[in-house]
């Protein structure tokens, strides 16, 4: 059924017609709405049967979604920023011990300085954990993606995070097609564990490995990763079968084969750099995109083969390893290696500054001239960092940076007018 | 599944297997059917107190449920002398996940068992004190504050053990540990109230809280079984001498455990709804100095010199606990 729909309800509906059993969330902006929705779902009885656990943190409320889904149930959650940070523990515990459980990030900036709004630091930080990254372009398919997640996390016995951008998907109005629960059912069948805490059949779930096996379980996580880069584009065609249209897969392209220039990235701000490339590639351009999907298991051979006739790439990245630089691009770097293929990494949007239609044709054209750099900032002041930087070296006295740099920054707006 | 037989079989007033009680009164250990929860062969130290109270906890709670039952273990000694893989000890469904959130994953253990509609089975979380006074306390206290149905056990030995006898929020003043070694002016640790948790659990108003102790295991079965009855929160505290990280003779952990009561240090009651309902008064008062002297961790309160200052400070500790609990009639 066609609704014109929040995002955050969208993707509640999605989970409610997947039948969780478990759903414990702590609040944060942006992922509240959608476990609002939920609670009010599982109130009213639209999940049923389901439990709704109000707890006192996010480590307490994966850490009970761990319990949940040991015990047989689907267990979901919800975060973003400092609250998956503060699950980090949990995190990795839940990967380790493979369970089955499905978490929408509402992707948002890490303090500090605090910052609620959109970018992919928080679940990058997060991406060797051994949880399957699944980044939705919309809201249509974040929808659609956690329908997805539950069937891949539990034919795996490895927990999914579905990504989606805070703010820019999960607060937007869009219309969003939402289907009926006999064909959700059609397509996700019911939770059945590996292992369960079963007072019939007792098993010591959690045990204490030492070096002598530790390796060996590492290694189990990472090939179950792998065989997720063959199941993801099987259970995606059959969601396109089932539900008529297409969403997830580990890549989708868009005009990249035989362009010259690839633009790659992540997330809602694919629908902005498709705009830009359809107007370049109207002035005859070679442009393309590539849009990541899945970004844990990162598929390497997917993406080189898309890649493989390009003559340069162009990653926009809504995170960055500082001290270091683009974190897709050097997944990418790997993925392309011996076929010296420049890559360049673009850090866009970060806390939330908005990526513009201009910014990207300025930067799109500066790349189609060859002359991008290798790690660019998109739409950095850099007057401001210059003064502050040489502010620093004058007057040795530490203090919070962001300050002085907001204070910077006004001072030029100022001065512009 | 195999059960081990039981192989010992103790006698005395105090004493579990006791068969100068009538059948009836005996409990889940005299039997030679009992449930076993935790099998020998377990790495724990000679005469761990952890690995007694919990196996004896255990034990009860599996006979009061008829073995219906999940139990979600902190991280700790216990987890740690329990579970070496590929080898585990546990004969009952056991989880282990992090230090800090056995509450948590308990309360998610319960919560998917009532969406199974599987009411029968109990679900009981572990840890140390460090586990629970610390770095589990957020999710102890969410966790009674919803009044989930969960029995949560505390094994209190007063230090973090596994890490190597270090200090916790439960070590006595004075005490020394890894982290509050016995030197300077006030060596041990700092003098204060220590957290002690059966009171902040009792201020949630859950429905069940009792302390226990090694030293009278009919107790503390006769409480686990009590409390496996009920619904809702329920807290146990159990002192659990530590050989190891007390200094203190593998023997001596069941005196230990029974000088701590009596000394008035270690009050043992029962609370239901934030109220005490019972108190065991202690048969045979002593003075701390009795508890003190047997563990090295008090050894500078002795030697050189005798601290007689310090160690008032700490029969003040017991007297007060030995009035608010009304332990002398
Ligand atoms: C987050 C975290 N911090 C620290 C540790 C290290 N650690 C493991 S067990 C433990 C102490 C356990 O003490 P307690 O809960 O009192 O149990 P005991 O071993 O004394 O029975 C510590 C500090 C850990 N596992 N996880
Ligand atoms: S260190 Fe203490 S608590 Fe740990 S196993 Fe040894 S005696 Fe038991």
């Amino acid at each position: 059924m066609l609704k014109q729909i929040e995002g955050s309800r969208a993707v509640a509906e999605a989970v409610a017609l997947c039948r969780p059993e478990v759903i414990c969330a702590y609040p944060i902006s942006p992922q509240t709405h959608i476990v609002e929705a939920l609670s009010e779902m599982v109130r009213t009885g639209d999940i049923w049967p389901c439990e709704y656990i109000n707890v006192e943190s996010e480590f307490a409320a994966l850490s009970v979604a761990i319990g949940a889904s040991a015990a047989g149930a689907r267990a979901y959650t919800a975060t973003a920023s400092q609250g998956l940070l503060f699950m980090a523990e949990a995190v990795f515990n839940a990967s380790g011990l493979g369970l089955p459980i499905v978490m929408t990030i509402a992707n948002r900036a890490i303090g500090a300085p605090i910052n609620i709004w959109n970018d992919h630091s928080d679940s990058m930080a997060l991406r060797d954990s051994g949880w399957l990254q699944l980044f939705a372009e919309n809201n249509q398919e974040a929808l659609d993606l956690h329908i997805q997640a539950f069937k891949l996390a539990e034919a795996l016995s490895l927990p999914v995070m579905v990504c989606m951008d805070g703010f820019i998907l999960t607060h937007a109005y869009e219309r969003v097609d939402i289907p009926s629960q006999a064909l959700v059912d059609s397509y996700l069948p019911p939770y059945e564990p590996r292992q369960l805490l079963d007072p019939d059949d007792p098993v010591s779930i959690g045990a204490m490995v030492g070096p002598e096996a530790f390796t060996e379980v590492r290694y189990l996580a990472h090939a179950r990763q792998l065989q997720a880069l063959a199941l993801i584009p099987e259970l995606a065609l059959e969601f396109s079968q089932c539900f008529g249209r297409e969403a997830g897969g580990l890549i989708s392209e868009y005009h990249s084969e035989g362009a010259d220039t690839v633009i790659v990235a992540l997330g809602s701000v694919l629908g902005t750099i498709k705009d830009v490339v359809d107007a370049l590639r109207a002035e005859g351009a070679s442009i393309g995109v590539l849009a990541i999907k899945t970004f844990r298991p990162f598929p390497l051979d997917a993406v080189r083969e898309a890649l493989a006739q390009a003559k340069r790439v162009v990653v926009i990245e809504r995170s960055f390893a500082i001290g270091q630089g683009g974190i897709v691009a050097d997944s990418l770097r790997k993925a392309l290696a011996g076929l010296h293929i420049p890559t360049h990494t673009v850090v866009a949007g970060l806390g939330g500054r908005p990526i513009t239609t201009v910014s990207l044709e300025r930067l799109f054209r500066t790349a189609l001239a060859g002359a991008l750099a290798s790690l660019s900032f998109l739409d950095l002041d850099q007057g401001a960092v210059d003064r502050v930087l040489a502010h620093e070296r004058e007057v040795r006295r530490s203090g919070p940076l962001a300050n002085r740099m907001v204070q910077e920054i006004a001072r030029a707006s100022v001065r512009i007018e | 599944m195999s059960f081990q037989p039981v192989r010992f079989y103790q006698t005395g007033t105090y004493t579990v297997g006791n068969r100068l009680l009538d059948e009836a009164q005996r409990t889940v250990q005299a039997t030679v059917a009992r449930a076993n929860s935790l099998t020998s062969g377990h790495r724990a130290c000679q005469g761990c107190g952890e690995a007694l109270g919990a196996r004896y906890a255990m034990d009860a709670a599996m006979h009061a449920t008829d073995r219906q039952m999940v139990v979600v273990n902190a991280t700790g000694c216990l987890e740690v002398f329990s579970t070496p893989y590929p080898e585990t000890s546990w004969q009952v469904p056991w989880m282990h996940s992090l230090f800090g959130n056995a509450p948590a994953v308990a309360t998610g253990v319960a919560a998917a068992l009532r969406v199974k509609g599987r009411r029968n089975v109990r679900v009981i979380a572990q840890g140390g004190d460090g586990g629970t006074t610390d770095i589990g306390f957020g999710c102890l206290s969410g966790m009674f504050e919803r009044n989930d149905d969960v029995l949560y056990i505390c094994y209190d030995n007063e230090a973090y053990m596994n890490t190597g006898v270090q200090r916790s929020s439960a070590t006595p003043a004075a005490a020394r540990t890894a982290t509050t070694p016995a030197m300077g002016p006030a060596p041990g640790n700092e003098f204060g109230q220590g957290k002690f948790l059966p009171e902040i659990a009792m201020a949630h108003r859950i429905p069940y809280v009792a302390t226990a102790s090694v030293a009278d295991l009919r107790d503390l079965e006769a409480k686990v079984e009590e409390a496996t009855h009920l619904r809702g929160a329920r807290y146990i505290h159990v002192l659990v001498p530590c050989p190891l990280g007390w200094g203190a003779a593998s023997s001596d952990t069941i005196r230990l455990a029974r000088l701590a009561t009596e000394s008035g240090l270690f009050p043992i009651f029962e609370a239901r709804f934030g109220d005490v309902s019972e108190a065991r008064p202690i048969r045979r008062p002593v003075p701390v100095d009795e508890f003190l002297r047997l563990q090295k961790r008090f050894a500078h309160l002795f030697e050189p010199t005798i601290d007689t200052e310090r160690i008032a400070v700490i029969q003040a500790q017991a007297d007060r606990n030995i009035k608010r609990y009304a332990l002398l009639p």
